[in-house]
């Protein structure tokens, strides 16, 4: 399986999806922002970091990069684009996933490992998963996950809810909400499953020795899932 | 010619940032406010000089960069 990952100026989490990447067994490739076209890709991965110094909103600028429009019509042919953390927010203002990130409710930038529920698993990324509560890392300061109360009730018809924060048992309430994100919600699918956009880090927690190692399962299941 | 844009959030929109400005307002003595909502504000001098063509322009920026809809409104004035 082939894998390329987006480096953007102040992208700093593209070093961290390529070992977890080729740790479970894509062949991965890095892509500079400037390319016109991506190579040949199953999966294509906006990273987490501060793209452009988060300027004017984040993820505004690098939606607007030149590898952009081979990445936009990566996804609109159906193609798997995941985006990371300023990946999500980079989806976002391409419109390729509905909504907006906007600054954490308490001002704060947090960095701690949160559980999330798994809402979908009719999709490439979760399907055959064999949990439903993870635990996965975030770091970020424009985390809260709004659109319009017309939008999201699209998004709760269309199932594209990813992932929402939990506690470890599951238990999806306010006080478990750490950035104030309409409905707990830490990821979201595009309409047709193929582009997922979500807050927490994957990458951060491959290696038993540092972190737990629901990330694994995750990248395991999705290589998996795309044999 | 310039144009400015006055960038500024959506009624809907939360404003953690406001509210604290707000807060921070009203400690000083600054009793009366009913609410501080914050924007953004652009100044952009263009080689354009045919006012409603320039207009035009910005309108265009204002919906592809410069604002995001789904949580911001845009006001673009002439200098």
């Amino acid at each position: 399986m082939k894998s390329s990952v987006i480096t953007f100026p102040g992208s700093n989490c593209d070093r961290d999806m390529d070992v977890a990447l080729k740790q479970f067994g894509f062949k991965n490739k890095m892509v500079w922002h400037n390319d016109a076209e991506i190579p040949k890709s199953d999966l294509v991965v906006l990273p987490g970091g501060f793209s452009y110094g988060d300027y004017l909103r984040c993820g505004s600028m690098a939606s607007k990069s030149k590898i952009m429009n081979s990445v936009i019509n990566f996804a609109k042919s159906g193609g798997l684009v995941m985006g990371i953390c300023n990946g999500f927010q980079i989806l976002v203002e391409t419109g390729l996933v509905p909504g907006v990130l906007l600054r954490n409710k308490y001002l704060e930038f947090i960095c701690k490992n949160v559980f999330v529920k798994i809402n979908d698993k009719k999709n490439t990324y979760f399907k055959n998963i064999n949990k439903d509560i993870v635990e996965f890392h975030i770091a970020h300061n424009e985390g809260n996950y709004f659109c319009t109360k017309d939008q999201i009730k699209e998004i709760e018809d269309n199932h594209q809810i990813a992932i929402n924060y939990c506690n470890k048992d599951g238990i999806i309430e306010d006080q478990f909400n750490p950035n104030g994100s309409i409905k707990n919600i830490a990821g979201i699918f595009n309409k047709e499953k193929n582009v997922l956009g979500m807050m927490p880090h994957p990458e951060r927690m491959i290696d038993s020795s540092l972190s737990g190692e629901d990330g694994s399962l995750f990248f395991k299941n999705l290589i998996n899932n795309l044999k | 010619m310039k144009i400015s844009v006055i960038i500024t959030l959506k009624k809907d929109v939360l404003d953690p940032q406001g509210k604290v400005i707000q807060q921070t307002l009203d400690g000083m003595g600054f009793n009366d406010i009913n609410e501080v909502r914050q924007g953004k504000y652009f100044e952009i001098d263009t080689k354009e000089n045919d006012p409603k063509k320039a207009k035009d322009k910005v309108e265009e920026m204002c919906k592809k960069l410069l604002a995001n809809l789904v949580i911001e409104n845009y006001k673009i004035i002439e200098v």
